[in-house]
């Protein structure tokens, strides 16, 4: 009997599910320095802060004024727990909380699509986005691009928006009347116009673009983010909206930017794929081919092609083009070759663990997302201004997404196979990815995000450096890259991202 | 032919109809230890992406081959303790992904008769199990179809009915399996949003099992159906990857096997089962095969 006693005891054991999700537990955002001068930034694509217009706001003795303090007062007079918990969330701050829905939309996106009947691929059509396969398909040049858009147009808006501040000097409403509760602080020296709503206006607007079969998620979130910077008491409803006019203005110049920077195109055709094998058999080399079944085409050939952010599209084949990789009928190639099948199959599973953190493959956010996530905790820390997240995550992203176009641009010049592809032998321990080798994306990625956070955080310097170089050898292990792929991916990264460097010291934010 | 009396009657001199598993309605005699291998190899080449049936021509056939030790001790004529551990090694016939292979999880379970009467001149039993496994290792559970485990602690609470009339019988169970939290070698995943921890929720399980069957002392045979349904979970996305965490239903026929040998106290058996529907899982069909021998720990009939 007594058995039966342990086991319904045991039911009582079993123990609770929760789970703590790290970027629930940002602390609210309460900058040390206000950067009230960054009007003065230098921009990215603006010609100038105030290239887009705001109008005037109102007197604070004004009816319109009174009226929106007191919506926020019946706002907060019956807040639920679940407003609470929403201000909460969006009080970690606006440029974080946007960049970790981007994340989220990738990740959401990041799957290739099912063949056709026939063998072939369909290809995600702006167009068309709720049609299987439902636009985009967010690989990690699509992501690095996408994240880089929305952080450089995150900025210029908020560069765009300091300088209004300054010139419209504006109490919060807590501080024009008491009886208002502050959830948010105000430390940008002028509530006019709301950041926060510059940031949302300009997110929800690239969002759109780069996700639009996401509308109606994007649109959910843009709700919450302004009931909650009412309810808090962070902005009155007129400060909203001079916000979100700034951040639609600069949205539509940077979404007339990503029509026309190349990437539209950069899918190429099979005449454009043929061209490039044949390349590579001219110079006597073996040239890449698709492994999957049925052979599915190359990712992004012509991403190389890309207008670049921080360097002229001239400067991607003159000055950064890596040097070829060894010849696939090389002794060196041959050794190298030997080395990832050594490693494949005598795994540790210290280098198991380091292939699946750094994966980073379908469904997740991409290397690139990886690296927002990276630099986002450690600017949590930091409680930098609104602008400055920005201008942080822009230099960021920007040297991501130009590390794409010069790492994509290097493996369709040279168009080398993939280990397995040489060898059957070899099995891995990552998804393989469907385009050439040399060199590799996760290297060059990581290679410009270190050099450049390296240069924002450099008491993380040493941090950064050892996590790219963690991330450029996970792929040795993973059995997808050969040595020479890797380490030439860093240096080129870290090329990449001292063009960021040489941008941060000269925008007027250093 | 003599020598095969005397093996008769030997065998005669223990139990013979006893229990290896912790899932029939047999136990073992007090102090009695019966220990044995069991090898299975089970294998899929369709599976289901949340409800929509597939193939996938860059896995091929996925398959699993498994050597377990299996025992099942008498603590008393009503109460077992059983212990499996198995050895997994899995593979993809296509495509590059590496199989894994490893000692898997150990399980624990204590089986008891509550209740044992006669009802309708047959013998009826109301068994309760309570089960307990946990990985021996970390062994990751983030390559599936090709993981070999979910690395997931589990408690099972079962009650099973066994009902036995003129050697045929019928045994059902309903097991309830409280699936502890995961740990992964990464810190955020996407199940269907994104998720910035390594620890993974892992949905509980209802497992249903009928067998009707005919065991006598030399033989057991029945034919079984389960039902396996994770309550909650999510899908597997169009052409994404499996994950611990999906919404894996299935059901399945079998059929099971025991012959006890003229060896004294040696049995084998054989299985086999087909997946009949699913949801976030492969399509398994597998085999099993496996040898017994029964140890008498007493110590006046010690080996």
């Amino acid at each position: 009997m007594r058995y039966i006693v342990i086991f319904f005891l045991s039911f009582l054991l079993a123990c609770k599910k929760e789970i703590q999700e790290a970027n629930m537990a940002y602390p609210k955002l309460d900058p040390i320095k206000g950067d009230e001068k960054a009007g003065n930034w230098k921009p990215i694509l603006l010609t100038s802060p105030n290239e887009v217009a705001c109008p005037a706001p109102v007197s604070i003795s004004s009816i319109r004024y009174q009226g929106e303090i007191q919506e926020i007062l019946d706002l907060q007079k019956n807040m639920s727990d679940a407003q609470r918990t929403s201000i909460q969330y969006w009080s970690a701050g606006a440029v974080l909380r946007w960049n970790e829905i981007m994340r989220e939309l990738v990740a959401k996106n990041n799957i290739p699509p099912y063949q056709n009947p026939d063998g072939s691929y369909p290809v995600p059509s702006a167009a068309n986005p709720f049609a299987y396969p439902t636009f985009p398909f967010a690989n990690p040049p699509y992501a690095a691009r996408a994240y880089a858009y929305l952080s450089a147009a995150q900025y210029d808006a908020l560069v765009s928006a300091f300088y209004y501040k300054k010139q419209y000097p504006r109490s919060s409403p807590s501080q024009v009347n008491s009886a208002v509760q502050a959830y948010f602080s105000n430390s940008s020296g002028s509530s006019f116009p709301s950041e926060d709503a510059v940031v949302m206006a300009v997110s929800v607007e690239m969002m759109k673009l780069l996700f639009p079969a996401d509308t109606g998620f994007i649109n959910e979130k843009s709700r919450e983010h302004s009931l909650a910077r009412i309810a808090g008491g962070g902005n009155v409803r007129e400060e909203l909206e001079a916000g979100e006019a700034i951040g639609k203005a600069v949205a539509a110049k940077y979404i007339a930017k990503a029509k026309s920077d190349g990437a539209g195109t950069a899918g190429g055709s099979s005449a454009v794929w043929e061209a490039m094998k044949q390349s590579a058999i001219t110079k006597g080399e073996v040239p890449w081919l698709s492994q999957e079944t049925p052979p599915r085409p190359p990712m992004l050939p012509l991403f190389g092609k890309v207008k670049p952010f921080l360097f002229n599209t001239a400067d991607v084949e003159g000055k950064l083009r890596p040097v070829p990789p060894p010849s696939t009928s090389s002794a060196l190639f041959a050794k190298e070759l030997e080395e990832i099948y050594q490693i494949t199959s005598n795994l540790t599973r210290e280098q198991e663990r380091i292939c699946i953190f750094w994966a980073d493959g379908v469904r997740t956010y991409t290397p690139p997302g990886h690296w927002n996530y990276i630099a986002s905790e450690d600017f949590v820390q930091q409680q930098m201004s609104e602008v400055r997240w920005a201008r942080n995550l822009a230099l960021l992203n920007m040297s991501l997404m130009d590390a794409a176009i010069v790492c994509w641009n290097a493996k369709y010049y040279y168009f080398n196979p993939r280990p397995m592809q040489i060898d059957a032998r070899i099995k891995t321990t990552v998804g393989l990815p469907n385009f050439p080798s040399y060199i590799s994306g996760h290297s060059t990625f990581s290679g410009a995000a270190a050099t450049i956070l390296s240069h924002l955080t450099p008491s993380q310097a040493g941090k950064y450096q050892a996590m790219a170089k963690e991330a450029s050898e996970s792929r040795i292990y993973g059995g997808i890259h050969y040595r020479s792929d890797c380490e030439v991916g860093l240096i080129t990264g870290n090329k990449v991202g001292s063009y960021a460097v040489k941008r941060a010291q000269s925008d007027g934010a250093d | 032919m003599r020598i095969l009396l005397i093996i008769f009657l030997m065998v005669n001199g223990v139990k013979l109809s006893y229990s290896q598993t912790d899932f029939d309605g047999l136990f073992m005699d007090r102090n009695y230890l019966c220990v044995g291998l069991v090898g299975s190899y089970s294998s899929f080449t369709h599976y289901w992406e949340g409800e929509h049936k597939r193939d996938n021509l860059n896995m091929g056939t996925v398959s699993n081959i498994s050597l377990g030790v299996i025992g099942n001790y008498g603590l008393s004529d009503r109460l077992n303790f059983i212990f499996n551990l198995p050895y997994v090694q899995t593979k993809a016939s296509a495509g590059n992904m590496q199989g894994q292979n490893g000692v898997q999880d150990l399980s624990l379970w204590l089986k008891y008769a509550l209740i044992q009467k006669k009802l309708f001149k047959g013998d009826l039993q109301i068994i309760p199990a309570l089960g307990y496994s946990m990985p021996t290792r970390y062994y990751t559970p983030d390559l599936l179809p090709l993981s070999i485990g979910m690395q997931s602690r589990v408690w099972s609470y079962r009650m099973m009915v066994d009902y036995e009339k003129n050697h045929w019988y019928f045994t059902g169970a309903a097991t309830y399996m409280h699936r502890q939290n995961i740990f992964l070698d990464r810190n955020t995943y996407y199940t269907d949003r994104q998720i910035y921890s390594n620890e993974v929720i892992m949905p509980d399980v209802w497992l249903w099992n009928a067998r009707f069957g005919y065991r006598n002392q030399d033989f057991i045979a029945d034919v079984f159906y389960e039902n396996m349904n994770t309550i909650g979970g999510f899908d597997i996305a169009r052409n994404a990857m499996p994950f611990p965490s999906n919404n894996m239903d299935y059901q399945r026929l079998g059929i099971y096997l025991k012959y006890e040998t003229p060896v004294n106290g040696l049995s084998i058996l054989a299985n086999g089962f087909t997946t009949i529907a699913g949801r976030n899982m492969g399509q398994w069909l597998g085999i099993g095969l496996g040898a017994f021998y029964i140890i008498d720990m007493t110590k006046k009939h010690g080996l």
